[in-house]
């Protein structure tokens, strides 16, 4: 990294005649002020852009699935826009089982003080898929990993896509859908029993316990357990 | 059920087969006074029980007034696991790791609805009462406990031991319910006891 760290400036590409940021009020639930992105995303991706939305202030874009990885794209490099910060990935499903399940990115422009929410709508019965904006924002790992394991979206390209808060041999299914019930699909004994079965010791590579460094002061046998990586499945 | 009450060790029984005379009573004494009187916790705090073992340790309520001050932070170290908090499951292999690492005597505290039952946390992901894991000698009620209720469950356990004896060959028999061997309560009666209630009748939110 021969980069000089530039730090950045909250507002600093706005202009310098941009009024200084204030706490809004009386925020209409429609029809507020519209972020200008919106605008440049429709002019410069046409139909892969659905619809924008502004709810209590806050723009919301819904996109075609497919194109989600170009935009986000787009949005990070051109120089009128800069979303340079990715807050959220997540993933929205309805009771209402005619709805589409959407994912929703936040992102956010630093320089430019702009907020915007892409949207993503999956019908039901296509494959829950959305491309990975990893190698953009490499911040959204693990937030793609929760969403993967708590609704069992697959984000395509993403490099490691593994279980994140459940572990990686739990077989009930995705938490947060709905269709799961709350207790669980399996007995509590069952449930148990799986969970003692863990041996989590055996699941996680060295990288992740975090003590690459010390390894060669592990006395041999934990060297052994731990060394190149080592995953033993259940 | 597996469960079975401990025999009255209030009182020292003449019968000439139990071994036991005035020496190892008083021995008895001696030791389980010295135990009592330096518990050295094993803090497994994971949620804001933690904070109220906390204050409990700090110089208002003050730990140390009962022997406790040096908290463990190794279980090698550890004479009693005091569990603040709610277990996931997937911490449930850690803890009995924990406790497993522990060497007797050791004593378990619950602390606080949560890990005693799992408290209103009744979904997917947590375990309904560390004690499906690890056996429990105090069970500290509270949503936390005041610093005051804890204390009462640490005088509690002291009480416990100042009534051990050595003679007792039950007394460290390790009954942990472990899965690949012999469950100390059966799976049926875990699914028994955490039968849906209140709302919890209706699993499917989405009423499918």
């Amino acid at each position: 990294m021969s980069e000089q760290f530039l730090p950045v400036l909250a507002g600093h590409a706005a202009g310098a005649d941009t009024p200084a940021p204030v706490t809004p009020r009386n925020v209409p639930y429609r029809d507020g002020v519209r972020n200008p992105s919106a605008d440049a995303l429709r002019a410069e991706f046409g139909a892969s852009v659905v619809r924008a939305d502004v709810v209590w202030g806050e723009t919301t874009v819904i996109v075609d699935a497919t194109q989600v990885h170009a935009i986000v794209r787009w949005l990070h490099d051109d120089p009128g826009q800069r979303y340079d910060y990715c807050s959220d990935v997540t993933a929205v499903e309805y009771r209402d089982l005619e709805r589409a399940i959407e994912v929703v990115w936040h992102l956010r422009s630093l320089p430019y003080r702009r907020f915007l929410r892409l949207k993503a709508l999956i019908p039901r019965g296509q494959p829950l898929q959305v491309p990975s904006i990893w190698d953009i924002h490499k911040g959204v790992d693990w937030m793609e990993r929760e969403c993967y394991d708590m609704f069992g979206i697959t984000f395509v390209g993403h490099p490691d896509l593994r279980r994140i808060l459940m572990w990686e041999q739990y077989k009930e299914g995705f938490p947060l859908r709905k269709d799961f019930p709350l207790r669980g699909r399996f007995s509590r004994s069952e449930q148990l029993r799986q969970a003692l079965a863990q041996n989590p010791e055996a699941k996680y590579s060295m990288e992740e316990l975090s003590i690459a460094e010390a390894f060669e002061d592990l006395p041999p046998d934990m060297r052994q357990r731990l060394g190149a990586g080592e995953k033993v499945g259940e | 059920m597996g469960l079975s009450s401990r025999p009255d060790t209030r009182f020292v029984s003449m019968d000439p087969q139990s071994q036991e005379s005035w020496v190892t009573t008083k021995l008895d004494f001696l030791v389980n006074w010295g135990r009592a009187n330096s518990l050295w916790p094993m803090p497994f705090g994971t949620a804001c029980c933690a904070i109220e073992f906390m204050a409990t340790a700090a110089s208002k309520f003050d730990l140390a007034r009962f022997g406790m001050e040096r908290m463990s932070f190794s279980p090698r170290q550890a004479d009693v696991l005091i569990c603040a908090g709610r277990v996931p499951f997937k911490l449930a292999p850690v803890i009995r790791r924990i406790w497993q690492q522990m060497p007797q005597p050791k004593w378990c505290i619950s602390m606080g609805a949560c890990a005693s039952t799992g408290g209103m946390f009744d979904n997917y992901a947590v375990v309904q009462g560390i004690d499906t894991i690890i056996p429990v000698d105090v069970y500290v009620p509270g949503c936390p406990p005041r610093p005051e209720g804890l204390l009462y469950g640490i005088m509690m356990l002291q009480q416990k031991i100042m009534q051990e004896r050595m003679a007792d060959s039950t007394l460290r028999n390790e009954m942990e319910p472990d899965p690949t061997s012999q469950l100390y309560i059966p799976p049926s009666m875990i699914d028994e006891l955490s039968e849906p209630f209140g709302n919890s009748i209706h699993q499917t939110r989405s009423g499918l």
